[in-house]
């Protein structure tokens, strides 16, 4: 376990960032569940190396706009650009997608009839091609880096919760993502395993991984993010550096959310 | 007592009370712990001696074990009240086994059992490794392998008519390719009828509803006796195929449903998990969704099978002889007709059909508990 704190409290200028190529492209996206209409004309351009932090209050659309960029859910109207590719109907551009963006999800999903070195091999086996050696010696890298190397012949509910969010981030990387999508990631957990899950994720927002996170830790917020994203009633509402966003909130909306956010 | 408190000493476990440990404990709890209980297991007692005491003196005590023909089993030349008539089932083992399959050929239908058994074992017993090739060589060759034994008419062997197969024989041959077919079927269907394409979903309702919807006897009769009006003479199918195939589309949709709970009880972050990896959909159902969604749907299956393999006997009405259809052809046989023929060999049916039901549900049982492990959710 790593508890150093000075190595988690790094401050946010020590991040690599490659600031010219665009990670992500979302253009006048409109979604509706039925009638309801869940997103409301959303554009976000993420740059690699981005670090995007997106809140608001619940049933804002935060999770929606988070799971089209892989395509979990679809629009009805606007463009998804990831990575270069036009994510549409023909299921090519969907898998050439997903291949290269992983996800974190707030419930793991952890595939529970297989072992953690299995969890995080299968997708490099069936997706990339791998072959299961190569696969496992990846999977074996990663949960070092989360540091749980010793969990890899366990079932997911052998383990605690911190721990299977963790090989759910490892399960991602083993596909060597170039974008990270992190959906609520320790809203599930118990307090006491916030921190190690948290401090993965700081980890790797060092290495300059992109990533997109959908996420009430402010402190978190604070320390890694590029630009804090405001969302309401399926509306981005406010997108700033977070020094400004935190201090200097310019919406009315984005100062009476942090206002009971962060007491 | 204050409305504060603090404690100073931390209690230590203790062990538990006396009255809590032991067999007389056991019995007090679960058989007499309370007035209802103690009337429930004496009625019970009671009802358990009524019907097993007669059975052991039918099956044992007053049953004749030597003899070569009816006069035998007659109470007049025992001198005492009679029981099971063995003598009649020995004679006759042959028959309820292979049917009329000739005596010296008999060796293909053993050396079939053999196969399948060595097959089978180290598929049963989870230890064991290659799984994989195992289940390839039960559930592809295997069926290959019995057909060509069973049927004859290649390597020498000479052809057997189905005509002449019967007994268990027969009995196991529907219920294996009844399994064998209905499994994937099944599977087929569920997952076409959670399809998001509208035609594969229909399509795959109406075939689902439309044979759980008529009865097994209406299926095998008209497979037998009205299909070969439809079809072109020259499509003629041997009548244990057709009865094969009949019998294979009613299991696999009945299969299908039972797989389709399953696939309903899995949790959509599985889905969404894999799809987020990038699994295609046939990758994510073949190692994500339907090894857990099959495994939820052990009992339903073996459920399925064992009502399977009993339903078996209903070809009867068709002509074809299985193991019950044999043994009431025996009935006919004037050198045996005595009072209890009938009952020894409806023990002796009984007898069979329960040790293979009750052995499929427990192995059932005990392959659930060893896949629970591990994933208690």
């Amino acid at each position: 376990m790593d508890n150093d704190p000075s190595k988690a409290a790094a401050p946010a200028r020590d991040i690599r960032t490659t600031r010219n190529e665009i990670a992500v492209d979302m253009e006048g996206v409109n979604k509706w569940y039925g009638a309801f209409h869940v997103l409301r004309d959303v554009n976000l351009r993420v740059m690699r190396g981005d670090r995007i932090v997106i809140c608001g209050p619940s049933g804002g659309g935060k999770s929606t706009l988070l799971r089209c960029i892989n395509r979990i859910e679809e629009w009805q109207q606007g463009r998804v650009v990831v990575d270069g590719v036009e994510l549409t109907e023909d299921l090519k551009s969907i898998d050439e997608v997903r291949r290269e963006v992983g996800m974190v999800f707030q419930q793991f999903n952890l595939f529970p009839h297989l072992t953690v070195l299995e969890n995080c091999a299968l997708a490099p086996v069936w997706v990339r091609g791998m072959s299961r050696k190569e696969a496992e010696a990846i999977a074996h890298h990663y949960l070092e880096r989360v540091r749980i190397p010793e969990q890899a012949a366990k079932y997911p509910a052998q383990l605690s919760g911190g721990q299977q969010q963790r090989v759910a981030i490892a399960r991602a990387l083993c596909m060597q993502p170039k974008i990270m999508l992190f959906d609520e990631p320790t809203s599930a957990l118990d307090p006491e395993m916030v921190k190690e899950v948290l401090d993965t994720m700081v980890e790797l927002a060092m290495d300059g991984m992109t990533m997109l996170v959908v996420s009430h830790e402010m402190g978190f917020a604070r320390q890694v993010a590029t630009r804090m994203v405001l969302m309401d009633a399926g509306q981005i509402i406010e997108v700033d550096e977070p020094g400004q966003f935190f201090t200097n909130p310019r919406h009315e909306r984005t100062k009476a959310f942090l206002s009971q956010i962060l007491h | 007592m204050s409305a504060t408190f603090v404690r100073e000493q931390l209690v230590a476990p203790m062990e538990q009370p006396r009255s809590n440990v032991g067999t007389p404990a056991w019995l007090q709890q679960k058989l007499f712990g309370s007035v209802l209980n103690t009337v429930v297991t004496i009625i019970s007692a009671v009802i358990f001696a009524a019907l097993v005491w007669p059975a052991i003196r039918f099956m044992l005590i007053d049953a004749v074990w030597d003899g070569s023909s009816r006069v035998d089993c007659l109470a007049e030349t025992v001198g005492r009240p009679v029981g099971a008539c063995w003598p009649f089932i020995a004679a006759k083992f042959a028959q309820f086994m292979y049917g009329f399959y000739p005596a010296e050929e008999v060796w293909r239908i053993n050396l079939t059992y053999a196969i399948g058994i060595v097959l089978l074992a180290p598929l049963l017993i989870p230890p064991v490794p290659y799984k994989v090739l195992n289940a390839i060589l039960f559930f592809g060759v295997f069926p290959v392998v019995a057909f060509y034994l069973l049927i004859g008419g290649v390597f020498g062997l000479p052809h057997v008519e189905t005509r002449v197969w019967g007994g268990l024989l027969v009995t196991l041959v529907i219920t294996f390719a009844g399994i064998i077919g209905a499994l994937p079927i099944g599977i087929v269907l569920a997952l076409g009828r959670r399809s998001s394409l509208l035609l594969v979903r229909w399509f795959c309702v109406i075939f689902i509803e439309f044979w759980r919807g008529v009865p097994l006897i209406t299926v095998l009769f008209f497979a037998t006796y009205m299909l070969p009006f439809f079809l072109p003479e020259a499509w003629k199918l041997d009548p244990l195929a057709r009865v094969l195939i009949g019998v294979i589309l009613f299991a696999g949709a009945y299969m299908a449903e039972v797989v389709r709970g399953g696939l309903q009880a899995i949790p959509r972050g599985q889905y969404e998990a894999a799809r987020a990896l990038g699994l295609g959909y046939w990758k994510m159902m073949a190692f994500v969704v339907l090894p857990q969604a099959l495994k939820l749907v052990i009992p339903g299956m073996v459920n399925s099978f064992i009502a399977l393999f009993k339903d078996t006997t209903l070809v009867l009405i068709v002509a074809i002889f299985d193991l019950l259809g044999q043994l009431r052809a025996s009935f006919a046989d004037p050198n045996w007709a005595t009072p209890v023929t009938l009952l020894t060999g409806f023990a002796f049916a009984g007898m069979i059909y329960f040790a293979i039901s009750f052995a499929i549900s427990r192995y059932a049982l005990y392959v659930e508990r060893r896949l629970s492990t591990g994933v208690a959710h």
